[in-house]
């Protein structure tokens, strides 16, 4: 009986089975690849804005407090952007002519609100709450790096949820003294293990792992 | 072990077990339900799903958008980005006030709840009140002022007003009439009477299509005290402007949790048609409404009044003879009412009763009518006619209202319209009337505008925005200003005129912003003008033979006035459970005679007069009537309510607002099919209702707990410890014996959580998305049930059947017992909803909110997910109020007090239904009920351990009654 297939076929198969089991792990390393990108993620690319608006001046040189434009940080969910009100309390006085605050000045007389691009941005099923993170001892540079060395703003986070349940799996890692929340600069002690649990304690953070239910975030 | 217990049956066709009824109930969706419907072959459709599928994959590639982010120019100093802000207001029923606290998120109102401070609201809000949100954002509201098809302008109005009002100055304004709905806000009075004194010569008319003019001042009932309550065709638990407090009272008189000491008011209600109030009924007479006149006066008769009595129909026989014995039995504790259909000799004999039985001034207190000038409105109405027929009306304002569609079919009001020179209408909406008028002026909705109005018993409540207006719209008060003076005064500074005037406190504006913030203050000045003596509207036609017809506000629709309401249009109809439509209502037994069924079309004749309506037939029903709902039938609504169901208004003539005789009916070879959800979710053969009477719980009080065997806690499979956990355990308890069955939680519920409206088709499909439904089951004989409301929301399992069948574990317990449903992971498998014992799960089997103009995005909670396509949805126990109330304890270092949360069922519910806590707390309320013997749990017996339980209903039946 004839053979049916050549003896090249033997090859053709083997070239086509691992062939077809690299392009499938090839595919998906390329998609991981891109998932993890900060072409996805926007991790470390500064956003454009209308107002070229420098952390690094503001809170680095001048050493303005956060708190001073980020108003509602401390009693909602939302740290608040400054009104343009805000910005002219010191601009009405200071660079009044500056060319780059042309659009500040025309918000106020005109009334219409400046349009920023929003760098942090969580899917809109995830309700994040500012308030409680600050009161439970977790500070501004954990999720948000230090703003006072960025002179346009970026994402120092992937705010994919994986990240959020690494510190909510064990938040005891992550928690610093209330007089360091506000600390761009801050670093865990190196008895942080110990530190961090005092301050879960104090700040009575629940360590019973319902901060990973679903619930907490989503709703 | 297992009472025997009655057969519970939901409708008729269930009774009667048709193989309809049996193929519906063994699918969980109506067959087809989850199929592609229209003409595409499977390969077609295979090709495409394999595109979409490729595309939808890709799609996924794509990255998020950089979202803008816009902060305020000058924020201002009371807002907290993120948090809601709440104002105190009123809304009206039928033009009396109800006081309201309205959310406000970024400014934009969001939700509205009941105001615990005001005494017809008392917390609570009625399904209208609720509703209300979603007018406020209708897209299909008047925009614009036009004048005929055209747009027009504010200034072009007044230029042609003033050309007319100079016209009329000569006269004094013989030709200025101006018409109303019922008035009860101090300001429009206080400015009728101004443009009164300018244009003395003038008239005011008024026409309510739901008019309350049967007594001649305001009678206040307090059920808490009454032991017996006999209700004569009176809806006071739905259909009245103080509804919410009898409801709560009404509760406090039938609520028990121990029978050590239990007691329960008895009631008795005869009406033609079942209502919300006579469900509630211990003994409900179902007789025509023209034979309630002679109801009353055998009771009369039979309480000692002076009178001759009168012949009753056989079947009433029983019934009022107990019920004046249990009359007689509690003098000075019995409360005897008769409904605003019923004409005023019914409410005069009734009043003679609670004289002679001494409930006057002890259960019922009588006070000074709200409304201001009262007038018989079909008179009032009459007398505007023939002045317009006579060409004697030059210029016609009608504010508010919408008379062509829903005043008298014998009036012809769009004929006489036609004769008046000018003719202006003010409303929220282009209706039937502002069609025929030359100017149409868009009204600002209550939450744009200042305003202000009188609850029943007198309480007045300033309205105040929260909202610019969307749109150009005009308030009333700014339009009658114009006629007086111009340029007219804003609306804030009318108001505010009038209240100082009524303060004359040299601290005015303390008061002011106290009053705002309150949201209730009595008010001292009273109507000027005393309440004339309520007449008989017509000249009373002797009974004639034939049906009766009878004709209601819409339990839903009320007059019309929210036909283009989607909230309201999809909430079941209470009883039959249609939703969109409306039916003319007959009995079973009529049916059986004239062959009808459900859907039939039938073509009703009364005095010369036809229309064509499809049939319901209703359980309850009295047998010889016919129930018209008002309020269907609209042509001009917008495009959710334009012709839907048919307009009652066509038959009903100033001679019979309410009811009459002389009907006749013919079966036309035509049927509707009605979206009815009466049988959605119906479980077969499993009791999931538990009643009981008064004296059988003191008699053997764990009645209703050892109906059924519970299996113990730890005959379970899985880990018994699981849920011992330390920390809050969230549960809610139910009492059927104080729900009323109103659907006020499913609105409430819809609003708050975003729920979406589906629309007819997707409710016949079985894709109607309420969380919360209100099953209505029934007992014994169609001619006469007894009726049992029963809320359901997700039982929130701790052994949730939901939870094993997940492929993708999307629905999963948290530490606190929440049965949680999340968005996210969620693909769409419904395995979960099949295996839901209790069917409270809902599918977004389309993008129900993909469609949504911009102005309807503005009502969405923005503390609440927005879900799209193929995700399940369901009661969350309002997850977001429990978050935002940890956050808020937890700010502050302590545990969520008793009573912080509230979901919105539980607190729109004015009967304090819905109990909602934490059962880890010994001391919680929810704990204390959970305790008591008439707890149970709906299938418990399955292991599913639900969270949410429910207290059996009790009924306390006179004993010497048969029936």
């Amino acid at each position: 009986m004839a053979q049916i297939f050549s003896r090249s076929a033997n090859v053709h198969a083997k070239v086509i089975i691992v062939g077809f089991v690299l392009l499938v792990c090839g595919a998906g390393w390329v998609t991981s690849a891109v998932f993890w990108s900060p072409y996805t993620t926007y991790v470390d690319v500064p956003l454009n804005q209308p107002v070229p608006f420098s952390h690094k001046h503001h809170v680095g040189d001048d050493g303005i407090d956060c708190r001073y434009c980020h108003t509602s940080v401390e009693k909602s969910s939302f740290a608040g952007i400054p009104s343009t009100q805000i910005c002219m309390t010191c601009h009405s006085q200071l660079w009044t002519e500056a060319p780059l605050l042309q659009p500040v000045r025309a918000s106020l007389a005109n009334n219409r609100p400046l349009c920023w691009n929003r760098v942090n941005d969580l899917p809109d099923f995830v309700y994040f709450n500012h308030s409680i993170h600050i009161s439970k001892g977790v500070g501004c540079s954990t999720c948000h790096g230090e703003l006072d060395r960025m002179p346009l703003t970026w994402r120092t986070q992937t705010l994919y949820m994986k990240w959020c349940l690494e510190c909510h799996r064990a938040p005891q890692n992550h928690l610093r003294p209330q007089s360091e929340i506000y600390n761009l600069h801050w670093q865990p002690p190196p008895d942080q293990a110990t530190q961090g649990l005092r301050l879960a304690h104090q700040n009575q953070v629940d360590l019973s792992g319902r901060l990973t239910n679903c619930s907490t975030c989503h709703r | 072990m297992n009472n025997p217990q009655p057969k519970y049956w939901r409708s008729l066709e269930e009774l009667a077990a048709t193989p309809q009824f049996e193929s519906w109930l063994h699918r969980e969706f109506p067959r087809g339900a989850s199929e592609w419907s229209d003409a595409l072959h499977r390969r077609d459709f295979l090709r495409l799903m394999g595109a979409s599928l490729a595309l939808a994959g890709l799609g996924a590639c794509t990255k998020q958008r950089i979202e803008k982010i816009v902060p305020y120019v000058n924020q201002p100093e009371e807002v907290v980005p993120g948090k809601p802000i709440y104002f105190a207001s009123a809304t009206s029923f039928g033009g009396y006030g109800q006081g309201i606290v309205v959310t406000s998120n970024e400014g934009r109102p969001t939700k509205i709840e009941g105001n615990r401070d005001h005494p017809a609201s008392l917390g609570a809000t009625t399904v209208w009140a609720q509703a209300d949100l979603l007018d406020l954002y209708d897209p299909d509201r008047a925009k614009i002022i036009t004048q005929g098809s055209a747009g027009g302008t504010w200034g072009g109005f007044l230029d042609q007003l003033n050309a007319a009002l100079s016209g009329q100055a000569a006269n004094l304004g013989a030709g200025i009439r101006l018409l109303t709905q019922t008035v009860t806000s101090p300001t429009l009075a206080t400015q009728v009477r101004e443009f009164g004194r300018k244009f003395p010569r003038a008239n005011w008319h008024q026409w309510d299509a739901l008019p309350r003019d049967t007594t001649a001042g305001e009678n206040l009932y307090d059920f808490a005290k009454a032991k017996v309550i006999v209700a004569l065709d009176s809806d006071f638990l739905y259909l009245h402007p103080a509804a919410l407090r009898h409801a709560r009272d009404f509760a406090a008189g039938r609520r028990v949790e121990a029978a050590k000491g239990a007691a329960m008011s008895r009631f008795y209600a005869a009406e033609p048609t079942p209502t919300i109030t006579g469900s509630n009924a211990d003994h409900r007479l179902p007789v025509a409404a023209r034979d309630i006149a002679n109801i009353a006066l055998a009771l009369a008769a039979l309480v000692g009044v002076e009178g001759a009595g009168a012949d009753v129909p056989p079947s009433a026989n029983e019934w009022v003879w107990a019920a004046a014995q249990d009359l007689r039995a509690n003098p000075g504790a019995g409360i005897v009412l008769a409904g605003e259909t019923q004409p005023p000799e019914v409410h005069a004999v009734v009043a003679k009763i609670n004289a002679s039985l001494g409930n006057t001034a002890v259960t019922i207190t009588s006070c000074a009518s709200a409304a201001l000038h009262p007038v018989e409105p079909t008179r009032s109405l009459r007398k505007l006619i023939d002045d317009m027929r006579g060409g004697a009306v030059d210029l016609l304002l009608i504010l508010g209202g919408n008379p062509v569609y829903d005043a008298p079919v014998d009036f012809d009001f769009a004929g006489a319209l036609q004769k008046v020179k000018l003719r202006v209408h003010h409303g929220l909406r282009v209706n039937e009337t502002s069609r025929l008028c030359h100017w149409q002026i868009p009204a600002t909705h209550f939450l744009e505008s200042w305003s202000d109005l009188r609850a029943v018993d007198g309480t007045a409540t300033i309205v105040q925005p929260l909202i610019e207006p969307l749109y150009d719209g005009v308030s009333r008060h700014e339009l009658l200003d114009a006629f007086v003076r111009q340029p007219p005064r804003s609306a804030f500074e009318i108001v505010q005129a009038t209240w100082k005037q009524e303060s004359g406190s040299a601290v005015f504006e303390k008061e002011w912003r106290k009053i705002l913030s309150d949201g209730a203050a009595p008010w001292r000045a009273g109507g000027e003008s005393p309440n004339p003596a309520p007449s008989s509207a017509a000249t009373r036609a002797a009974p004639r033979g034939g049906l009766e017809i009878i004709f209601r506000a819409d339990p839903n629709m009320l007059d019309g006035r929210y036909a283009n309401n989607a909230w309201l249009q999809e909430l079941p109809h209470p009883f039959s459970k249609i939703t969109w439509d409306n039916a003319a209502l007959v009995s079973p037994a009529l049916a059986g005679r004239e062959r009808l069924e459900n859907g039939d079309y039938i073509e009703l004749s009364y005095r010369g007069r036809k229309l064509g309506a499809p049939v319901w037939i209703l359980p309850g029903q009295a047998e010889n009537t016919i129930t018209l709902h008002l309020g269907y039938g609209r042509q001009e609504a917008g495009r959710v309510g334009t012709n839907k169901g048919y307009n009652a208004c066509r038959l009903r003539t100033s001679e019979a607002l309410w009811h009459d005789s002389g009907l006749t009916i013919r079966k036309l070879p035509r049927r509707e099919k009605f979206a009815t959800t009466q049988n959605h979710f119906t479980i077969e053969g499993r009791d999931m209702y538990r009643a009981g009477t008064l004296a059988e719980f003191i008699r053997h009080p764990r009645f209703a707990a050892e109906m059924r065997e519970v299996p113990k806690e730890d005959e379970t499979l899985y880990n018994p410890e699981e849920f011992k956990k330390r920390g809050y355990a969230w549960a809610m308890a139910i009492d059927l014996n104080t729900c009323i069955g109103c659907n006020a939680c499913t609105i409430a519920c819809q609003a708050e959580n975003n729920i979406p409206v589906v629309g007819k088709a997707q409710v016949i499909a079985g894709r109607e998305m309420h969380w919360i439904r209100i099953d209505t089951y029934h007992t014994e004989s169609p001619d006469n049930p007894r009726f049992h409301h029963q809320p359901v929301p997700c039982m929130h399992c701790q052994d949730a059947p939901c939870e094993l069948v997940c492929p993708v574990a999307a629905t999963v317990t948290d530490d606190e017992g929440l049965n949680l449903q999340v968005y996210n992971r969620c693909v769409g498998t419904r395995y979960c909803s099949n295996n839901c014992p209790y069917k409270v799960r809902r599918f977004n089997f389309l993008e129900y909110n993909g469609a949504l103009s911009p102005s309807e995005k503005l009502v969405k909670n923005p503390d609440v997910t927005v879900r799209s396509r193929g995700v399940m949805e369901k009661c969350t126990y309002c997850l977001q109020r429990i978050n935002s109330a940890r956050i808020a304890a937890e700010l502050e270092r302590r545990k969520i007090r008793d009573g912080e949360i509230t979901p919105a069922c539980a607190q729109v519910c004015p009967a304090e239904a819905i109990t909602f806590g934490d059962i880890h707390d010994p001391q919680s309320r929810v704990s204390g009920l959970k305790r008591s013997p008439l707890n149970y749990g709906m299938l418990a017996e399955l292991n599913t351990r639900p969270r949410t339980s429910y207290f059996a209903k009790l009924r306390n039946p006179n004993e010497a009654m048969k029936s």
